[in-house]
């Protein structure tokens, strides 16, 4: 079945060093840094990553964090909430500007 | 709904040999034995025996889904006097300071009262892996008096302080007498500071993936088993489950078979390696015979053919320093942070 996304091309990911290898290896240090324990927990930002995939609707991500998230000891409850959240903050993001649509038919009306 | 057991459903994999192969056919990156020598255990071996580990049978009053004994109510194997007696005078002529009791539901074997006893006499420390729930039957009322008396420390099983997901591992009310069961145990003293009576709690994942951190966990279920439920407990083990029996099912039918395989192999850890429980448990099987592990046992992987083959032709200095039988489970133990019957190996 043609498609554009192809669950077993995550694990090609390291591919995108081919063509570019360094700008791959400084991409990889710093993600990798990102993940690791600072002031949040790994399993924090686990979560965070989690809802964020599901804001940019990356399958890629969406799996992947899936994964860490339940190998970090997240519960498939607190997932859900970390998506409504992502789901929450791109609502919202469209309702407020509803302000700016109002503010211009204001300028429009009489 | 009750899950069948391979045996009485006549699975294939029912069969060891057919489990066996079906490891052995997987396309994987490397062998546990090749993994293990880059770890500098070439080959690997026993040290002392620290803990006998009996598996009084394969009956059992559940039938979860990820159980690597495929235990349950329909089992018939069940250690005869003769064998828990031979397992009984080889401890006692040892310095093995542990007996660990496991099965199917250990309790369940007319005898396991008098291994205890009689484990206890000989001034042994004594593990119950204990389901919980067959302190709700009615002829098992006592157990957690009985376990108190005796200062057994209970290590239970219990994949998740979350209902929904402990149900789905391990039946349908498994949670709710799990957790009225913890009650009871700790109204006995049980998980309570300086009480001596230990109780630890036992998780494997609901599903193909690895373990969570395990002191971060613990930190999070005392908050919540406490919070939710009033109970407490000492320790939360991790485990990472392993591709036998039902577990090894739920993997070839899910499609999860070769990616959770890589993925343990990814994760091995070869600090994991030293800690390795088969090197100073002895396993031994309803039929006396002998193995590195439960895991090893449940997949009649017996011990090495130099060393002795059943608990009756024994002593704890045969056994010394064999070489231990590996295959492509073993990187169920080594992945992350490690893994055994007493949860993470490495911190």
């Amino acid at each position: 079945m043609d498609t554009y996304y192809h669950p077993k091309d995550l694990a090609r990911f390291a591919e995108m060093g081919e063509e570019a290898p360094e700008l791959w290896r400084k991409f990889l240090e710093w993600y990798n840094a990102v993940f690791k324990e600072g002031a949040l927990t790994e399993r924090e930002k686990a979560l965070i990553a989690l809802g964020v995939a599901h804001a940019v609707q990356c399958p890629y991500c969406i799996d992947a964090y899936t994964t860490t998230c339940l190998e970090k000891g997240s519960t498939p409850e607190q997932m859900t909430e970390a998506v409504h959240v992502a789901a929450a903050i791109r609502g919202g993001a469209s309702l407020v500007h509803g302000v700016q649509m109002r503010s211009h038919v204001d300028k429009l009306s009489m | 709904m009750a899950l069948l057991t391979l045996a009485n459903s006549r699975h294939p994999l029912a069969d060891t040999a057919t489990q066996r192969a079906t490891l052995a056919a997987l396309p994987l990156a490397r062998s546990f034995e090749d993994a293990a020598a880059s770890a500098g255990h070439d080959p690997l071996r026993t040290t002392a025996i620290q803990i006998l580990q009996i598996n009084v049978g394969k009956r059992c009053n559940q039938a979860c889904h990820h159980c690597h004994v495929d235990a349950g109510p329909d089992r018939t194997e069940v250690m005869t006097p003769e064998v828990v007696d031979a397992c009984l005078r080889f401890l006692e002529s040892s310095d093995i300071p542990t007996v660990d009791i496991t099965g199917g539901a250990p309790e369940l074997h007319p005898l396991f009262r008098d291994i205890v006893r009689r484990a206890r006499a000989a001034g042994r420390h004594v593990m119950d892996r204990c389901n919980l729930t067959i302190t709700r039957l009615p002829n098992y009322a006592d157990l957690p008096e009985f376990l108190a008396e005796h200062r057994v420390e209970v290590i239970a099983s219990l994949p998740s302080f979350s209902e929904r997901q402990t149900n789905a591992q391990r039946g349908d009310g498994v949670f709710a007498d799990s957790i009225a069961a913890l009650r009871r145990f700790n109204e006995l003293g049980y998980g309570a500071d300086g009480s001596g009576r230990l109780l630890h709690l036992v998780t494997n994942p609901v599903g193909a993936f690895l373990p969570g951190p395990q002191a971060a966990l613990e930190a999070d279920w005392k908050r919540e088993l406490q919070r939710r439920f009033g109970v407490s407990f000492n320790r939360l083990y991790t485990i990472t489950n392993m591709p036998i029996s039902r577990f090894l099912q739920f993997l070839s039918d899910s499609g999860n078979l070769q990616a959770y395989m890589d993925r343990l192999i990814a994760s091995f850890n070869p600090a994991a390696v030293e800690g390795l429980m088969c090197r100073s448990t002895l396993s031994v099987g309803w039929d006396g015979r002998l193995y590195d592990c439960d895991f090893n046992q449940m997949l009649d992987l017996g011990t090495a053919t130099s060393a002795p083959q059943t608990i009756f032709d024994a002593t704890p200095q045969s056994l010394a320093s064999r070489r231990i039988v590996t295959g492509p489970h073993c990187f169920g133990c080594t992945a992350g942070a490690g893994s055994s019957c007493g949860g993470a190996t490495t911190t």
